[in-house]
């Protein structure tokens, strides 16, 4: 078994509304420093067996699919070790 | 002769079908419930996609809907010409089925909103329009957390350029749409999405802004009876 991360991020030029949220929460609460907050969603894909280059490429097939909205949303997939 | 028939889709979750059948009723059609585990559009003539939070909006809204049992019949009818009006979570679905360009993204603001709200209509070519004129300003409610259309700098000129832009919110933007859109349609017409609700706008006794969402059902009867 493996554990394949897809991690999905609106694109950098759609406004994040939720991010600039917590970007402006965080100095409330005495982090100074901060510049900017994208969020974004993580999963966690277990498959079976090894995740070898075809287990991968199924794996964007789903990100590509279900997992992100590619209108608006860009995703990463790494094996997780 | 026989009334026009008007489906009517309910995925888990939606929550105005109710609404949207007695709208069809109210203006003559006869409306059509139409399930989403289904691979069946019971030959109806036109089909509507009610709002709600369809599928609990789990991942994004419309998301999971998208490929029920039900769209996969629906996609290519909509595809070949078949009428098909989505409001709200309705509109969600047809932009996550890519029938309709771009996304509708989290409010600008963050809140919910719930409200009367001003729309001019800008295309009244459409098969849901064509009951108003171009120009003219209606009162429809407003109620969606997610509803900020957004789309890439072509797609949007290009929605622009050929006036497929075919509502726009007036009197304060309540989401933060990009151009203040809060309708579209797709290039032959037969597909229109928008989050305002003709279908809680068709009678006084429900304490309705207006009875401006009449103009969606009579647009469309007369595209059916004249087919």
């Amino acid at each position: 078994m493996a554990r394949v991360i897809v991690d999905v991020m609106l694109k950098p030029e759609i406004l994040d509304p939720q991010g600039q949220a917590i970007a402006r929460a965080l100095p409330r609460l005495g982090f100074s420093g901060v510049q900017d907050v994208r969020q974004g969603k993580r999963f966690e894909v277990e498959i079976e067996g090894e995740a070898d280059e075809a287990a991968l490429a199924e794996v964007r097939k789903m990100a590509e699919t279900l997992l992100a909205n590619t209108v608006i949303e860009d995703f990463t997939v790494h094996v997780e070790r | 002769m026989n009334a026009a028939r008007v489906g009517v889709v309910t995925f888990p979750g939606t929550l105005d079908d109710q609404d949207a059948a007695r709208a069809v009723r109210l203006a003559g059609a006869e409306p059509v419930p139409l399930w989403h585990a289904d691979h069946d559009l019971k030959g109806v003539d036109a089909v509507f996609l009610p709002g709600g939070f369809s599928y609990g909006d789990y991942l994004r809204c419309g998301a999971i809907s998208r490929f029920s049992p039900l769209m996969d019949e629906l996609i290519p009818a909509a595809r070949a010409g078949l009428p098909v009006l989505g409001t709200c979570n309705g509109f969600q679905i047809l932009c996550e089925a890519h029938l309709l360009p771009g996304a509708l993204t989290r409010n600008g603001g963050l809140h919910y909103i719930c409200r009367d709200q001003g729309i001019r209509v800008e295309n009244a070519d459409t098969a849901w329009t064509s009951d108003f004129e171009a120009g003219q300003e209606i009162v429809l409610p407003v109620k969606h957390g997610e509803g900020r259309y957004v789309a890439d700098t072509e797609t949007l000129a290009a929605l622009e350029r050929d006036g497929r832009v075919v509502f726009r919110y007036v009197g304060g933007n309540p989401n933060g749409s990009l151009n203040d859109i809060a309708g579209i349609t797709n290039e032959a017409g037969n597909v229109v999405g928008l989050m305002p609700h003709p279908e809680h706008a068709v009678e006084e006794l429900t304490g309705a802004p207006s009875v401006d969402g009449r103009g969606f059902f009579t647009s469309i009867l007369k595209r059916l009876v004249n087919a």
